[in-house]
């Protein structure tokens, strides 16, 4: 009988409805608060204040900057140094392109025939991503050296003339961005290459299509987002890398990290860095837009 | 590529009704008269044997000497319990799985070290493995583009294969868009625009549900009958293989146990674990006593002699036999009736009745304090015996059989599929 009650007043009823409605219309807002509060202290403030900074003039002598609202400080450093630019851009490209041919049959390898122990060769292939990234960088320097393992075995054996060196070359530089950003690029290949279901494949065999055909019309067709995940995750922390040029580069082709962190550091002229940066974002961006367009935006998360 | 010798008169028919649906009888029959007539030729189907084929998974045998005959244009299936080695089965006609020993004969044609793309096999599979990246007319088109078909041949043929399945205008969907039904049509289609010599569909319909299932057992008949080409239909399902196939065989652990028209199997089975698979059946074990004048008499271990046609006994020098007959070829009379020529009597009494609607199912206890189930269908005229009642259970000699007994037990879970 009482559990008729409510019934009977169906404006308690209400009531009760709209504030339970109420906490449900918050919790997604207050569940989302520490995450949209680290995402304002942390992402939009630093970005928010680098915009302001770009425009404004800085003393090279005292680091002292004031607004000037200097819109020319964008193009006029973004001239300046054209040609790091294309340094990093191609440095970056071609690290991400080695990348691309050196983790896609490991990826594929382990998707494919890594059976039981797919997890562990995972790891194997990350351990050496365990150690701090200067470091590593410097245990390439090593290796790279002209008196180091490889140059001076190579130049022994007399397959190598004495005078050829590496570190200080662009090919130092590219050799250490390849090595460091690997596993962006073999992580989201081995996500997309393992989630490819063999009876998939096997229907393809079914209708006639010989492996090499397989793999041309099923396999990479259906890796195309990891290969492009894997890409802009490569792509980009290399094209604004500063360290592999600064420990295996020499000092010509300095890339465009470099630059930012002089302006930042030594030059103190923190409006060509925030503009140097900015540019740098917005390379990255347009990226990103365009795989969202290209392959959906829901694709993006399955490879992060 | 097999020459269908169908092309023309599809060509023609075409040109005739443009507007086809593939659903009435009357259209459907006179745009494939011709397949039924041509069946016989074999370009277009092929025969099928499987020669003493074993395999084995490391230490596991997953089919064991398993010899198999269909006939090419035959709806054949094979029936068991998940894990009795149905899929590993057609998975070596497809060229997906190598056998550890034996052979395997398509047309005629040795194909064991054949791979995949190199037979005139097809497949549907149990998850119909549609490409996600292609759209239903690329996922149709897909094995006639391997073999270099024309565009516009490929645009008929897919065309005709898509209203065939009853999925016209839908070239453009892409297979996620698509129903579970939808969807196993495509894997139809997809398969047998190519005209392959041989189809081999492993439990197409079992993700479906039960309404959908019957339409679609219908459906596939007819598109088999329409075609003429072999197909080997693997199923868990025993109402679904006896309905479709022209042959089947029950498998169990790796070894064919019966195999024969849906009726003979299921009216002569000649082992226990087909008896009680393939519907109902009640057993009594027993020893066969005496063998003269083509009848077979077998001493129940309780005490009864039961009758039995010599022919429907696999084996006259077994000793130890099960003797059985179906629930529904029992008839109940009341107590105290005598044995008719010809007939086997049991006496007993009605434990439970049930009424089922079709019918009534009856168990009754036997003397000897076996359980008997007995179905009467529901036509008003006979004896309807109440539970506590004593009853005489008759059934004819020829509805009688015997079987090997079995080694070892049958799991439950094996009985109801899954
Ligand atoms: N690739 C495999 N590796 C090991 N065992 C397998 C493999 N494929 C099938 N089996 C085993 O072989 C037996 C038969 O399997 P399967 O042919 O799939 O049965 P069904 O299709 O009748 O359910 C099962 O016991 C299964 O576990
Ligand atoms: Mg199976």
């Amino acid at each position: 009988m009482e559990q008729l009650v409510p019934t009977d007043h169906p404006g308690s009823l209400n009531k009760r409805r709209s504030g339970g409605s109420f906490a449900k219309k918050i919790a997604p807002y207050v569940l989302s608060l520490p995450a949209g509060v680290w995402l304002v202290l942390l992402f939009i403030v630093p970005l928010g204040s680098m915009l302001i900074m770009s425009l404004e003039t800085c003393s090279p002598a005292s680091g002292a900057c004031v607004m000037t609202w200097h819109w020319g400080e964008l193009p006029s450093i973004v001239n300046l140094y054209r040609g790091q630019f294309f340094t990093s851009l191609y440095f970056a490209a071609l690290a991400t392109l080695f990348d691309l041919i050196i983790s896609f049959p490991i990826a594929y390898w382990i998707a494919f025939r890594g059976g039981r122990r797919k997890n562990f060769f995972l790891l194997m292939l990350l351990v050496p991503f365990f150690v701090s990234f200067v470091i590593r960088t410097i245990v390439w320097e090593f290796v790279l050296s002209n008196n180091g393992v490889v140059l001076h075995t190579l130049k022994h054996l007399h397959l190598m003339p004495q005078g050829f060196h590496v570190l200080g070359t662009g090919v130092a530089v590219v050799a250490g961005l390849a090595y460091n950003y690997l596993p962006f690029t073999a992580l989201p290949l081995y996500v997309a290459l393992e989630r490819i279901d063999q009876r998939v494949l096997e229907a393809a065999y079914d209708l006639y299509a010989s492996k090499r055909v397989g793999f041309m019309k099923v396999i990479l067709p259906l890796t195309v987002p990891g290969i492009y995940a894997a890409f802009l995750l490569t792509f980009i922390p290399a094209f604004g890398d500063y360290v592999n040029q600064e420990i295996l580069g020499g000092t010509a082709n300095t890339m465009i990290g470099t630059v930012i962190q002089n302006e930042y550091t030594s030059a103190g002229d923190y409006a060509g860095g925030a503009s140097l940066s900015l540019v740098l974002l917005a390379v990255s961006l347009v990226g990103i837009f365009l795989y969202a367009r290209v392959l959906g935006s829901r694709t993006i998360e399955q490879y992060l | 590529m097999p020459d269908w010798g169908l092309e023309e008169h599809w060509q023609s028919d075409c040109n005739r009704l443009p507007s086809m649906s593939g659903r009435s009888e009357t259209r459907s029959e006179s745009r494939f008269g011709h397949a039924r007539g041509s069946k016989a030729n074999s370009s277009e189907s092929a025969d099928v044997r499987f020669e003493h084929i074993t395999k084995r998974f490391g230490d596991a045998y997953a089919v064991a000497d398993l010899n198999l005959e269909v006939h090419a244009g035959e709806f054949f299936s094979l029936l068991g319990p998940s894990g009795c080695g149905k899929t590993t089965s057609l998975r070596m006609l497809g060229g997906f799985e190598e056998p550890t020993e034996g052979r395997v004969l398509i047309g005629g044609e040795d194909v064991t070290d054949l791979p995949p793309y190199r037979r005139d096999v097809n497949t549907v599979f149990q998850t119909y493995a549609l490409f996600p990246h292609l759209d239903v007319y690329q996922n149709v088109a897909f094995g006639l583009r391997r073999q270099g078909v024309d565009k516009s041949e490929i645009k008929r043929r897919v065309g005709e294969m898509l209203e065939m399945v009853d999925l016209p205008g839908f070239d453009r969907r892409q297979p996620a868009q698509l129903s579970g039904g939808q969807q196993q049509r495509v894997a139809l289609a997809r398969a047998l625009v190519n005209q392959p010599k041989l189809l081999l569909l492993d439990e197409p319909m079992s993700a479906l549900d039960a309404k959908l299932r019957r339409q679609m057992q219908v459906e596939l008949k007819r598109i088999q009958s329409q075609v003429g080409i072999t197909f080997i239909y693997v199923t868990h399902d025993q109402e679904e293989a006896m309905t479709m196939s022209d042959r089947l065989a029950v498998m169990w652990h790796g070894k064919i146990e019966g195999m024969g028209t849906p009726k003979d199997v299921y009216d002569n089975p000649t082992s226990e674990f087909v008896a009680t698979f393939l519907g109902a059946s009640n057993l009594l074990g027993g020893k066969i006593v005496r063998s003269e004048d083509n009848r077979t008499t077998v001493l129940t271990d309780s005490g009864v002699e039961i009758t039995v046609p010599s022919e429907r006994v696999p084996d006259l020098s077994m000793t130890s036999v099960k003797v059985g007959v179906r629930p529904e070829k029992i008839d109940l009379v009341p107590e105290g009736s005598e044995r008719a020529p010809g007939h086997n009597i049991l006496r007993g009494r009605v434990r439970v009745s049930t009424f089922t609607g079709v019918g009534n199912q009856y168990i009754v206890e036997t003397e000897s304090g076996v359980e008997v189930t007995v179905y009467a269908q529901n036509i008003g005229t006979q004896f309807a015996p109440r539970s506590g009642d004593n009853v005489v259970l008759t059934w004819p000699e020829e509805h009688t059989f015997t079987v090997r007994p079995l080694v070892g037990n049958i799991e439950i879970n094996e009985l109801e599929g899954d």
